[in-house]
């Protein structure tokens, strides 16, 4: 399948371009937006992605493998992230973690067969004092306990 | 007590408010001096990075060449990945302008044009707000080229945000250059130092998001007034992010060389179910962890936890009771750094997984006293040796946390003991081997 940016990111693309003195440094922010448009980075948002900025597919492939928060693969629709590092394990992230996995039945980097959802053990994300905590897409939500992650989770419709 | 960074001001992340307080006023009075005037008077204060290192903040930036064509470079480290961080998010949230206002008389006194934000990319929402204010600061002519009008000077500088995509290795100055030149994240072999060979081979400094939020309250109040404030060696105030078994956990703004025992037992409410402390790592993970029972008398300031075997780092207080297991702790940090080391340099590359593996073995009840020794000398093979600090970040935990609590890590571990074994040329030869290995 091919790919191609909206009329609307190659505007933004544009725009970001503009604050980098070279077509390489736009490259963490371009990606974002073709991960954004097409849900994961596949081998053609790649190329697309090197075409529109002139520059070698090597290098996004080399950016795109180096981050974590660059998919290759398509993740769930919501994609549950939880915190264990040393500051919620104290405050029983690992309890949540178990408890995440066993609701979702997935394990950590799998997607559901209905693609709803994906889950992830993740390292430290800053909320250290408001453990334990979870990410689903972009939002945090922290001082959790177990009836709030339920909640939390039965939400996600 | 005056707070600097995080002040008491109801909605100050609203422009209005900002501007109200005085907001911008800083930048003008530093705009009608000379830059070198400015760095004088910051390294004066005796600021110091508030990103790990502590180092002089004035004297960093005199660094900067003065007579160069290059352009010259900001680069503020907000990337805030080192586990029991989580300050700069809270400047983001309720102090962007005096964030943005930092930056602007930073630029003005190294004479960059151009300032990068890093900030993580788990962040969204906070890269949102931050983005705001940005954006606000613009129109209102607070930066860009509107800003000469409203500074009455020819100095303009830009301000733009770039998102990290999950790499605790980018918070590393120089693989935070990198990853802005849309490189891999990999820390550069140093010297040349930013000073002379930073973003694009130009001139750049780098610096912590909360060292130059406090920029605009040292050029409004002078150096001395800044001076005054908490330890005299490392002055001014500090965001403590404390974490774990406490009653109430998150950001505290307080003078440096504030006890130890007074943040954890009356800011931070003390430890959950009045419970005794086993340990505390004073500055975030990659700091050596002090003793539940050697909390007396620490004060929180660079000079004072080095005299005590540690270091303030980012100032992430992580507190854990009693009950706490020290070996699943340490598992789980030596876990981190394997997880994030880049892989450039061998010692760190192998050595951080060797110690993890190591450690998961003597959880599953396979280790002896012996492998304690040898995590230690893992340790200090990667100490020193590699091109960047994350080698000595996951270094410095293991060691410090098995010599300083060697007696809970030895009823982890099966005791060592001597066994004869056959040998159909010699008589007898002995040989060391752990218990269960007879069994197999
Ligand atoms: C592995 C590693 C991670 C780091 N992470 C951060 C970080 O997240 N934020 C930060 O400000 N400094 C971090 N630092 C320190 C920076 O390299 C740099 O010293 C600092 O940003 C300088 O700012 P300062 O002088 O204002 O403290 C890190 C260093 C290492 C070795
Ligand atoms: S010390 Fe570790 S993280 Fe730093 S450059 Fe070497 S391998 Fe990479
Ligand atoms: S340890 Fe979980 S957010 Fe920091």
């Amino acid at each position: 399948m091919g790919f191609k940016f909206t009329e609307e990111n190659l505007q933004r693309i544009e725009a970001v371009r503009k604050k980098y003195p070279t077509a390489l440094a736009a490259v963490m922010p371009v990606i974002y937006i073709a991960q954004e448009q097409n849900g994961y980075l596949s081998n053609e948002a790649m190329e697309e992605i090197a075409s529109v900025l002139s520059i070698d597919k090597v290098n996004v492939l080399s950016v795109v493998t180096f981050y974590t928060m660059y998919h290759t693969k398509p993740m769930g629709k919501y994609h549950v992230q939880v915190c264990t590092n040393v500051s919620c394990m104290l405050r029983g992230g690992y309890e949540i973690w178990d408890q995440v996995k066993g609701k979702l039945g997935l394990d950590h980097m799998q997607v559901s067969e209905d693609r709803k959802f994906s889950l992830e053990e993740v390292e430290c994300m800053g909320a250290c004092g408001y453990a334990p905590m979870l990410a689903v897409n972009e939002d945090y939500f922290e001082n959790l306990t177990k009836e709030k992650v339920e909640e939390i989770l039965d939400s996600l419709k | 007590m005056e707070r600097i960074v995080l002040p008491q001001i109801e909605n100050l992340n609203t422009i209005d408010v900002y501007l109200a307080n005085g907001g911008f006023e800083s930048a003008k009075k530093a705009l009608a001096k000379t830059p070198d005037e400015i760095i004088d008077e910051v390294k004066k204060s005796g600021l110091r990075g508030r990103g790990g290192a502590a180092f002089s903040c004035g004297l960093k930036w005199s660094f900067m060449p003065k007579t160069t064509t290059k352009p010259k470079y900001l680069c503020i480290n907000g990337d805030e990945s080192e586990p029991g961080s989580f300050k700069d998010r809270q400047i983001f949230e309720d102090n962007p302008f005096q964030l943005i206002e930092g930056a602007i008389i930073t630029c003005y006194a190294i004479g960059a044009k151009v300032a990068y934000l890093y900030i993580r990319g788990e962040y969204h929402k906070w890269i949102k707000m931050m983005q705001a204010a940005v954006d606000i600061a613009y129109e209102k002519g607070f930066l860009g080229e509107k800003m000469k009008e409203t500074f009455g000077n020819a100095f303009s500088c830009d301000l733009f945000i770039h998102k990290g995509a999950g790499a605790y290795i980018c918070g590393e100055e120089s693989s935070l250059m990198n990853s802005i030149e849309g490189l891999r994240g990999y820390p550069r072999v140093k010297p040349p130092f930013p000073a002379q060979n930073g973003l694009w081979g130009n001139p750049t400094t780098i610096n912590n998001v909360e060292t130059i939020t406090n920029i605009p309250a040292i050029i409004k109040n002078g150096w001395e007034w800044f001076s005054k404030i908490g330890a005299p060696k490392h002055p001014g105030t500090i965001l403590f992010g404390i974490s774990g078994h406490v009653n109430k956990p998150g950001v505290y703004e307080l003078p440096s060389g504030t006890l130890l025992t007074e943040l954890i037992n009356d800011v931070a409410g003390g430890v959950i179910g009045n419970k005794k402390i086993k340990c505390v790592i004073p500055g975030g993970s990659s700091m050596p962890p002090l003793r539940g029972d050697k909390l007396e008398g620490v004060k929180m300031d660079a000079d004072s936890l080095r005299e005590v075997g540690s270091a303030i780092g980012t100032g992430g207080v992580m507190v854990m009771d009693e009950d706490t297991n020290l070996l699943d702790v340490l598992i789980r940090i030596a876990h981190f750094y394997h997880h994030e080391s880049c892989g450039q340099c061998t010692p760190c590359r192998e050595g951080t997984g060797w110690m993890e593996k190591t450690l998961k073995r003597i959880k599953q009840g396979n280790g002896t006293s012996k492998d304690l020794d040898l995590l230690c000398e893992v340790a200090n093979q990667i100490e020193g040796n590699t091109i960047c600090a994350l080698g000595d970040a996951a270094a410095w935990p293991v060691k410090f946390m098995i010599t300083r609590f060697r007696e809970e890590f030895e009823q982890y571990v099966k005791p060592e003991v001597s066994i004869p074994v056959p040998n159909k040329v010699h008589s007898m030869r002995t040989t060391t081997a752990p218990l269960s290995n007879l069994h197999k």
